[in-house]
């Protein structure tokens, strides 16, 4: 089984806003043979996620809905790969933190920002070429350089409102009644293409999509409004640091094609494809930090 | 490292931006630490552990208003934290 990812069956429970959970190993490796276990865990504001790396390689990973507070929602996170797997935090060497939880992940040994990890994880999941990092996160937005290994050079961090993140995309899913799997596609149903709605602000731009509804914009044309603003509103965050060539989308919503196809069309560059999960960038990166830090140790004697 | 701190907001673009190489091995004494009236800068250990300024959590969502102060609406010359800064490590956006 890849880690790609399947579409989600959230229309029977009339949760539109809800994403697919997720765990995932990869069977051809026996995570015992391995001398180096490290785990990233990503407590973010909307999803979290815990990533296993064997010797400095992908082994497994679970993605979850965020619970009432970071230390069970690292805990559970970490519990579904456990359990999928069959190993203990025991046989786990090092654990790093990382998202707006990273500091309450009770049995982590390091905390790590998320922008040093999504570099890190963008770098692995991209390759040495990725330099441009835009991770959009549930209730923030990231642009990120970083050099041919990952280290950030330059970052910027907008969380200061939610649009153009996932929790916005989440609120259309529900106001509009379309699973939010669906609302990339379907913003391309349409015969032209519309106006990006004009506000940044989530609130405003729900009441402005309850108008566009009144005013006869089909379902499909106000996702395609909602998915341009989006778009225009990360664009210009990007604007500030700039775009170099390897553009590399993390987070949630690199799974959504109406708004990352968007923001090609804008910066008129194509972002690296990636098989694995954008969700997991963090936790990824935070695994990787792991490994590094234990060949460092194992260096040091 | 570039870090950029602040936001975006329907009024305009208030970052500022903090060139960390420079705050390694400081050469103005961390000046920035005390040259803000607002105390607005720490010195914070990164995540590759060096010893760099950074720009408070509690003041990155509300920069134009906390820096109004130094920026009087008939324009000024300098800021504190620029000036103090010799290394030049600090920009703002506005
Ligand atoms: S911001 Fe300027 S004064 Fe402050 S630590 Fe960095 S180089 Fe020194
Ligand atoms: S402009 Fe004034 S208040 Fe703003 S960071 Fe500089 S010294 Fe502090």
């Amino acid at each position: 089984m890849s880690a790609e990812l399947a579409m989600p069956a959230a229309e029977e429970k009339k949760e539109f806003w809800r994403w697919q959970e997720n765990t995932w190993i990869e069977e051809g490796m026996d995570w015992r043979d391995a001398k180096v276990i490290t785990c990233g865990i990503d407590v973010g504001s909307v999803s979290s996620q815990a990533v296993i790396v064997c010797d400095g390689v992908l082994y497994g990973y679970n993605s979850m809905r965020t619970g009432n507070n970071s230390p069970d929602s690292a805990t559970n996170a970490l519990k579904g790969i456990l359990d999928k797997s069959g190993m203990k935090l025991e046989d786990i060497h090092y654990v790093v933190g990382t998202g707006y939880g990273r500091v309450n992940v009770p049995f982590a040994h390091k905390a790590v920002t998320e922008i040093a990890c999504h570099a890190r994880g963008a770098n692995y999941m991209g390759g040495s070429k990725v330099r441009t990092i835009l991770d959009m996160g549930g209730q923030d937005c990231k642009a990120i350089h970083c050099d041919e290994r990952g280290k950030v050079t330059n970052f910027l961090m907008n969380d200061k409102c939610a649009a153009g993140t996932g929790r916005g995309m989440e609120v259309i899913a529900d106001l509009m009644q379309i699973p939010i799997a669906n609302l990339g596609p379907r913003s391309f149903d349409v015969e032209t293409e519309p106006e990006a709605v004009s506000s940044i602000c989530v609130v405003f731009a729900k009441s402005e999509a309850l108008g566009l509804l009144k005013a006869g914009y089909t379902k499909n044309m106000v996702i395609a409004a909602y998915c341009q603003a989006m778009a225009e509103r990360v664009v210009s965050l990007l604007e500030r640091i700039g775009v170099e060539e390897g553009f590399f989308i993390t987070g949630g919503i690199a799974k959504n094609p109406g708004v990352v196809k968007r923001i090609e069309r804008l910066l008129g560059i194509q972002a690296v494809e990636t098989k694995i999960d954008s969700q997991i960038a963090g936790a990824l990166g935070a695994a990787l930090f792991g490994y590094t830090l234990m060949q460092k140790q194992a260096a040091k004697g | 490292m570039i870090a950029n701190y602040g936001y975006k907001d329907g009024s305009g673009e208030y970052y500022i931006s903090i060139d960390t190489d420079n705050c390694i091995d400081c050469a103005a004494g961390r000046a920035c630490l005390t040259a803000c009236p607002k105390e607005m800068f720490e010195i914070i250990t990164d995540d590759y552990d060096d010893e760099v300024a950074c720009v408070k959590k509690n003041f990155t969502r509300t920069l134009a208003f906390d820096c109004a102060d130094c920026k009087p609406a008939g324009g000024y010359t300098t800021l504190p934290c620029i000036s103090a800064c010799t290394p030049g490590a600090i920009k703002h956006s506005w």
